[in-house]
């Protein structure tokens, strides 16, 4: 055994070395133009983002706040006052209607798809089983991926108006338009809120049953309350998604110049208001379009910060 | 799925009034499947009242899902399904008309991992078999449970300054202590333990064979374990499983721990226990 060969052959270590060198600049060279082109590449997504934001700022902050004799001032009128004719022909007040349209259609929206929505998610998560659950979650992907016009096309045809198939409004209602905004909201509440029961580890729900607990009462009370956070960022997005569809909408609630709280008349929304006014062609109008476009990018992102906010702070949330 | 030979003795009812005792757990000819592939097969055996029964072998050898059909937990996987019979004190629980809530919460279950539930305090995960069991439970001594549930698991002096405080801000022993407690509290008369050590360091799993020792006066204890020496120090009997060359689990022997370990009668269980495989 004294002269066994070297289990390694005798190299070049110097050589090796040297290569190895070179190897190991061209990886990160390669590294650095990768992760370079990357960076790019996200900035160049984001930037669009912020160059709209901007944009939206620089045309709408003169309406929101205006300089009237040298002082900066604050538009109170925007939001507490509908559309107004002035006598000199040029326009006042604001989108007071379309804010107010906005919330009551959603809150009348919020409480039948969140249940619808969250319902849903508990059977597909909790309960369904292969080719039923496989089904349901194609129709729901279906429904989420159907075009808004679609949808207010859709309510307007069936339950608006003397030609409807059932009829249940004699005319453009906002109580139509929350109808549109449930299926607009039902399948993105039912997906996320899904998504996120998955993730409760089965152990839990396991612990529950081993004590003896009805499988609903571990749903709801032990399942439910783990992810309340997740849940609660499902229903703020549907509603931030919500908030901004126009197409939904303007085909069944119309749009309205006056202070209107009744659902079952023609309403107004911001969406539609902004719509209106962009597209009206009278110059002071075009402003109000951008003040109104930034007031609605304000109120999502609140849903979008407060969505992160409520997120931030639990464990198995997405 | 074998109908029950056995009459029916004691409805639940009955059984809540008369004083709490350890129970009698017989399994008949009992075979686990999931799908349609055979996980246990044909495994009849005899859990004695207060005494720890081990259950020991190798990974994949059916321990666990034994374990899981004594409280029917098993049936709670997908596609999941047991034939055969479970005798808890004459009743069979596999009978049709056997309610499963209700039988977990005569055999109570401590897992692998310890889980209490993350929203809830300490003093909630306590009571909440019994807050969150349907029925009415006015007048109920809540604090009295909480506190006497944790000093059987052993836990009262470490949390009595902080039951308000979450579950999870506990250590992974003091977790798998309360979830000992959690079971203890809705009074069970058999308690499983399907390897509740295996991820705990050596200080806490000692202070759980401890508890152990204490809980064997008033419960039926069944364990899983994948640690020999586990079922050696703590068990008074042991079973020996092992999957067949079809990946079935069978129970090759059973009887008193100190036989299986000196004088094990099946080669298999020798090879085992001696450490030639496994």
């Amino acid at each position: 055994m004294a002269q066994a060969q070297p289990l390694v052959p005798q190299l070049d270590r110097t050589a090796l070395i040297s290569a190895e060198k070179t190897r190991y600049a061209r990886r990160q060279l390669t590294n650095t133009i990768a992760s370079g082109l990357m960076f790019f590449l996200t900035a160049v997504s984001v930037s669009v983002l912020f160059i709209i934001l901007a944009y939206i700022f620089i045309n709408g902050i003169s309406t929101l706040f205006p300089v009237v004799d040298g002082h900066l001032t604050f538009n109170l009128d925007f939001f507490i006052k509908p559309p107004e004719s002035n006598l000199d022909g040029t326009t006042g007040g604001g989108v007071a209607q379309a804010i107010l349209g906005t919330i009551e259609i959603l809150i009348v929206a919020g409480i039948i798809a969140v249940p619808l929505g969250v319902g849903a998610a508990i059977y597909l998560s909790e309960y369904g089983t292969g080719f039923l659950v496989n089904t349901l979650n194609f129709t729901i992907d279906l429904l989420a991926g159907l075009p808004s016009v679609v949808v207010g096309l859709f309510v307007l045809a069936a339950f608006i108006g003397n030609l409807a198939l059932i009829k249940i409004f004699p005319h453009f209602a906002g109580l139509a338009g929350s109808f549109a905004l449930i299926i607009v909201m039902v399948p993105i509440i039912a997906r996320s809120v899904e998504q996120i029961l998955r993730l409760v580890p089965d152990s839990l729900r396991e612990a529950g049953l081993a004590l003896g607990m009805p499988k609903w009462r571990v749903i709801l009370q032990i399942v439910l309350p783990t992810v309340a956070g997740g849940i609660t960022t499902g229903i703020m997005l549907s509603l931030a998604r919500a908030a901004g569809e126009t197409a939904p909408v303007l085909l069944t609630i119309l749009g309205q110049q006056f202070i209107s709280t009744d659902l079952l008349q023609p309403m107004d929304a911001l969406p539609i208001r902004i719509y209106k006014y962009a597209t009206t062609g009278q110059p002071d109008l075009i402003p109000k379009a951008w003040a109104g476009t930034m007031v609605l990018v304000i109120v999502i992102a609140l849903f979008s910060i407060a969505v992160r906010y409520v997120t931030g702070r639990n464990r198995y949330d997405a | 799925m074998t109908l029950s030979a056995v009459p029916k003795v004691a409805t639940h009812e009955a059984h809540a009034t008369h004083e709490r005792t350890a129970a009698r757990l017989t399994v008949n000819h009992l075979s686990a499947y999931y799908g349609s592939s055979l996980a246990v097969g044909d495994v009849t055996i005899e859990f004695e009242p207060n005494k720890i029964t081990a259950l020991i072998g190798p990974s994949g050898c059916g321990k666990s899902t034994l374990i899981r059909c004594l409280n029917r937990m098993h049936e709670v996987i997908r596609n999941a399904r047991a034939e055969g019979e479970v005798i808890l004190e004459g009743e069979n629980i596999y009978s049709p008309d056997a309610d499963p809530v209700r039988l977990r919460r005569r055999i109570g279950m401590v897992f692998q991992k310890p889980n209490p539930f993350p929203t809830m305090s300490i003093f909630d995960n306590v009571i909440a078999g019994l807050k969150l069991n349907a029925g009415t439970h006015r007048g109920v001594d809540y604090g009295a449970i909480v506190e006497n549930s944790l000093r059987q698991a052993a836990l009262w002096d470490e949390v009595k300054d902080k039951l308000k405080q979450s579950g999870a801000s506990l250590s992974g022993g003091q977790q798998q202590r309360l979830c000992i407690a959690r079971a203890l509290a809705v009074e069970p008369e058999v308690l499983l333990l399907d390897e509740p050590c295996s991820a705990l360091d050596p200080i806490a799993t000692l202070k759980i064979e401890e508890l152990l020792q204490q809980l064997v006066e008033k419960y039926t204890l069944i364990m899983v374990t994948h640690n020999m020496q586990q079922a050696a120090r703590c068990s008074e009997k042991t079973a020996f499983m092992l999957a067949d060359e079809k990946r079935v689990g069978r129970l090759v022997e059973y009887s008193q721990t100190s036989e299986i370990f000196t004088r094990p009668k099946d080669k298999r269980t020798e090879d085992y226990i001696s450490g030639r495989f496994g």
